[in-house]
C-alpha cells in the first residue's frame, strides 16, 4: 500500500516511465519523427517534382534536389488539359466504386453463409475461397483475358468492373468471416426467437454490428482496385477507357522520355482520393482491425 | 400461457448422444427449473424447446402442438440468455421493441407495450440508453424486459444470473420470482446453482449426464432424494456420505463403518445383513451428544459464519460436515460426539447409488 503511494508520487507507476522528458524524447518522439519522415518523404518528393520546372528537375548540379526555387503549375496543366487524365480519374473512380460494391455484396452473403449457416463443407469452402485469393493475378490474367474477349467486353470498363471482384471477393469474404465470427451467436439466436428470419437477422442485426468490418473491407477493396495494374493494362487498349495507374505509365512515357513532372502530378492527384477516404474512416478501420463487437 | 410436453426426446451431436430419452410434462404457468452440473444437457434441452437445436428423436409439444419442425420465431416463446444477448447497436427502447416491430405492430401500441414492461422492471429512465451504458443488473433487466414485452406463451431462461455478482444475483432471483407471480407465464429456467433452483422453482428437474435423475418440488427433492446424486447435489452444505456395511437383521439395523463405528438406522428399518451401502445424513441433522453418546469424530476445521457454525470433522477417513445454530469453539483435533437424527437418515446402494427404502428386505 505504502509502496504504491510512493510510486504515484514519483509519477512512475504504470506508463509513468514515459513521463520524464529525456526518456520520452528517446522512446516516443525520435522513433515517431523517423517513421513520419520515412512515410511522408515519397509524398514530398511527388509534390516537389510536380512543382519543379524541367530545368530544375534535370540539372541537379545547379539546383538543390530537395527544394524548388521557381515553382510552376505547367505539369499539372499539361496533365489535365493535354492528356485524358480527368477521364482516367473518372474511369478509375467508377470502376473502383462499382467493383467494391459488387464485391462487398457478394462477400457479405458468402462470409455469413460460411460462418453461420451449418452445412457440410462450409469450412472447406471458406478455405477454398481464401486459396483463390492466393492465386497471383499474373497467372489469372491469361484465362481471364480469353473470357473477357469472348464475352465481347474487351476494351470496356465493364471488363474491369467484372474481373476485379475475382480477387476482391475472396479477400473481403475472408476479412468479413473473421468479423462475423466475433459477433456472439446468442445475439442472432435471440433475434430469431424475437421473430426475425435469417435474412432479417443479417440485415438488422449482423450488418449494423459489422459496420467497422464492412468499412475496412470496403477500403481495402477500393484501394486494391484503385491501384490494380495488370488487368487494367491487359483488358483496356484505348486511351479514354484507361485507369490512372495504367494511363499515367503508358501515356506519359514517350519511348525513353519520362515526363517526370506530369507523371508525379498524376500519381499525386491519383493518390489523393484514397488518402481522403482513409482519413474519414480511420477510426472504424482501426477498430475493426483491433477489436471485436463490444456490448 | 401454455403447457410444454417433452416426450421421449433424444439429442445426438454426430454419434455422441447428449440427451437420452427425456420425458417431462410442464404445466401451464408452472415455474420449472432444470438443474445439474455443467455438461448434463440442461441447456441443450432448453435450446431444443426454443427451437435453436433440432430434436433428434421424440417430440416436443407446446400446448399439445408438436413444435419439432416449427422455427423459433413461430413458437411464441421468449428467451433470456446468460450473456444477455442485447443488441449492442440499439437503445434499450429499440431492444425491447424489436420483436414488436417485426410483428408490424403500430408505433403507438409498441410505445405503450414497451413503457408498460419498462415500468414493471424499473427501466423507464434507461429507455434512451445503449446497453453498453448500463450495469450488469440493468442489462439483465433489459433482457427480461425484451422477453416480457410481447407476452409470450413460455419464458426460457438460460443461466440468466451467472454473470452477476452474488448480491445482485440474490436480488434478481427475487425479482424473477415476483415477476412470475405477476405474469404467471410458464417458465423454464436452467441453472447449475442448486440454491437458485431451490428458491425459485415450483418444481425442480435434476439432470445428470443426459438423464433426468429426479423431478419434484424443492422440498421433495431435499427430503426424499431418489439417489445419491440428487442427495449430494441438492442442499448446501452437501449431504454427508459414509460408506459402510449393514449389520444386524430385523429390528435394530445399523451401518458399520471401516473403523467399526456403528451408525444407527430407524428402528422400523430392515435391510439385508452384509449389504454394502452408503449412509447419508445432512449436516443439519447431526447434533452434539454427550461423551460416548454418539459417533466420535476428530475436528478438522471450524467455520463460523455468524448465523451458524460449520464443523468439518473426520471419521473412519471420511469427512463429516455438521452445521449448528449455536456457536462452538472447538479446536483442531478435538474429539466431538455427533448424534444423527435416525428419522432423517438416507440409505443408498453402494453400487447403483439408488435410495434403499427402509423396509426393502
Amino acid at each position: 500500500m505504502f509502496g504504491r503511494k510512493k510510486e504515484k508520487e514519483t509519477g512512475r507507476e504504470g506508463m509513468g516511465y514515459l513521463s520524464s522528458l529525456p526518456l520520452r524524447v528517446v522512446t516516443v518522439y525520435v522513433p515517431l519523427v523517423v517513421f513520419i519522415i520515412l512515410l511522408l518523404f515519397p509524398f514530398y518528393w511527388m509534390g516537389l517534382t510536380t512543382l519543379k520546372p524541367d530545368t530544375e528537375l534535370l540539372d541537379l548540379n545547379r539546383f538543390n534536389p530537395f527544394w524548388v526555387t521557381m515553382p510552376t503549375l505547367a505539369h499539372i496543366k499539361k496533365l489535365l488539359f493535354q492528356t485524358s487524365y480527368p477521364r482516367w480519374l473518372w474511369n478509375t473512380m467508377l470502376i473502383s466504386v462499382l467493383s467494391t460494391f459488387i464485391s462487398i455484396f457478394c462477400a457479405v452473403l458468402a462470409a455469413y453463409a460460411i460462418e453461420r449457416l451449418r452445412y457440410k463443407g462450409s469450412r472447406f469452402i471458406g478455405m477454398a475461397i481464401f486459396l483463390a485469393y492466393l492465386v497471383p493475378p499474373s497467372i489469372l490474367f491469361i484465362p481471364l483475358a480469353t473470357m473477357v474477349f469472348k464475352l465481347g467486353l474487351f476494351d470496356t470498363r465493364l471488363a474491369l468492373i467484372l474481373t476485379y471482384p475475382t480477387f476482391l471477393i475472396p479477400f473481403c469474404t475472408w476479412l468479413l468471416m473473421g468479423y462475423f465470427r466475433s459477433i456472439p451467436y446468442e445475439i442472432e439466436e435471440c433475434a430469431m426467437i424475437d421473430g426475425a428470419s435469417r435474412f432479417q437477422v443479417l440485415i438488422k442485426i449482423m450488418l449494423p454490428l459489422a459496420v467497422p468490418g464492412l468499412i475496412s473491407a470496403g477500403i481495402f477493396a477500393f484501394t486494391l482496385s484503385w491501384n490494380e495494374f495488370i488487368y487494367a493494362l491487359t483488358f483496356i487498349s484505348s486511351s479514354e477507357n484507361k485507369t490512372v495507374a495504367v494511363g499515367v505509365i503508358t501515356e506519359l512515357v514517350d519511348g525513353d522520355v519520362y515526363h517526370w513532372g506530369s507523371l508525379m502530378a498524376g500519381a499525386l492527384l491519383g493518390s489523393l482520393p484514397v488518402a481522403i477516404l482513409y482519413s474519414f474512416f480511420v477510426e472504424h478501420y482501426v477498430s475493426s482491425m483491433t477489436g471485436a463487437v463490444k456490448e | 400461457m401454455a403447457s410444454v410436453t417433452i416426450d421421449s426426446v433424444k439429442k445426438r451431436f454426430g454419434r455422441n448422444e447428449v440427451l437420452h430419452c427425456i420425458d417431462l410434462a410442464i404445466e401451464d404457468s408452472e415455474f420449472v427449473v432444470l438443474v445439474g452440473p455443467s455438461g448434463c444437457g440442461k441447456s441443450t434441452l432448453l435450446r431444443m424447446i426454443a427451437g435453436l437445436e433440432e430434436v433428434t428423436e421424440g417430440q416436443i409439444k407446446i400446448n399439445d402442438q408438436v413444435v419439432n419442425n416449427i422455427p423459433p420465431k413461430k413458437r411464441d416463446i421468449a428467451m433470456v440468455f446468460q450473456n444477455y444477448a442485447l443488441y449492442p447497436h440499439m437503445k434499450v427502447f429499440d431492444n425491447m421493441a424489436f420483436s414488436l416491430k417485426l410483428q408490424k405492430m403500430s408505433a403507438r401500441k409498441i410505445r405503450e407495450q414497451v413503457e408498460k414492461s419498462a415500468e414493471i422492471l424499473g427501466l423507464t429512465d434507461y429507455l434512451d440508453r445503449y446497453p453498453r451504458q448500463l450495469s450488469g443488473g440493468q442489462r439483465q433487466r433489459v433482457a427480461m424486459g425484451r422477453a416480457i414485452v410481447r407476452s409470450p406463451k413460455v419464458f426460457l431462461f438460460d443461466e440468466p444470473l451467472s454473470n452477476l455478482d452474488a448480491k445482485l444475483r440474490v436480488q434478481m432471483r427475487t425479482e424473477i420470482k415476483t415477476l412470475h407471480f405477476q405474469l404467471s407465464t410458464t417458465s423454464i429456467y436452467v441453472t447449475h446453482d442448486q440454491i437458485e433452483a431451490m428458491t425459485m422453482a415450483d418444481r425442480i428437474v435434476v439432470m445428470h449426464d443426459g438423464w433426468i435423475e429426479q423431478v419434484g418440488t424443492p422440498l421433495e427433492l431435499y427430503d426424499f432424494p431418489a439417489n445419491r446424486f440428487v442427495a449430494g447435489f441438492i442442499g448446501s452444505p452437501a449431504m454427508n456420505f459414509l460408506e459402510g456395511t449393514i449389520v444386524g437383521d430385523s429390528g435394530a439395523c445399523a451401518v458399520e463403518l471401516a473403523d467399526s463405528t456403528r451408525l444407527p438406522l430407524p428402528d422400523s428399518w430392515t435391510v439385508e445383513h452384509g449389504r454394502r451401502v452408503v449412509y447419508g445424513i445432512r449436516p443439519e441433522h447431526l447434533s452434539l451428544a454427550q461423551e460416548n453418546g454418539g459417533i466420535g469424530a476428530k475436528v478438522v476445521v471450524v467455520e463460523p459464519t455468524g448465523s451458524e457454525t460449520l464443523i468439518i470433522s473426520e471419521i473412519a477417513g471420511m469427512k463429516l460436515h455438521a452445521v449448528f445454530r449455536e456457536r462452538h469453539s472447538f479446536r483442531q483435533k478435538d474429539t466431538i460426539f455427533l448424534q444423527p437424527t435416525p428419522s432423517k437418515t438416507h440409505l443408498f446402494d453402494a453400487q447403483t447409488g439408488n435410495v434403499i427404502e427402509g423396509n426393502s428386505i
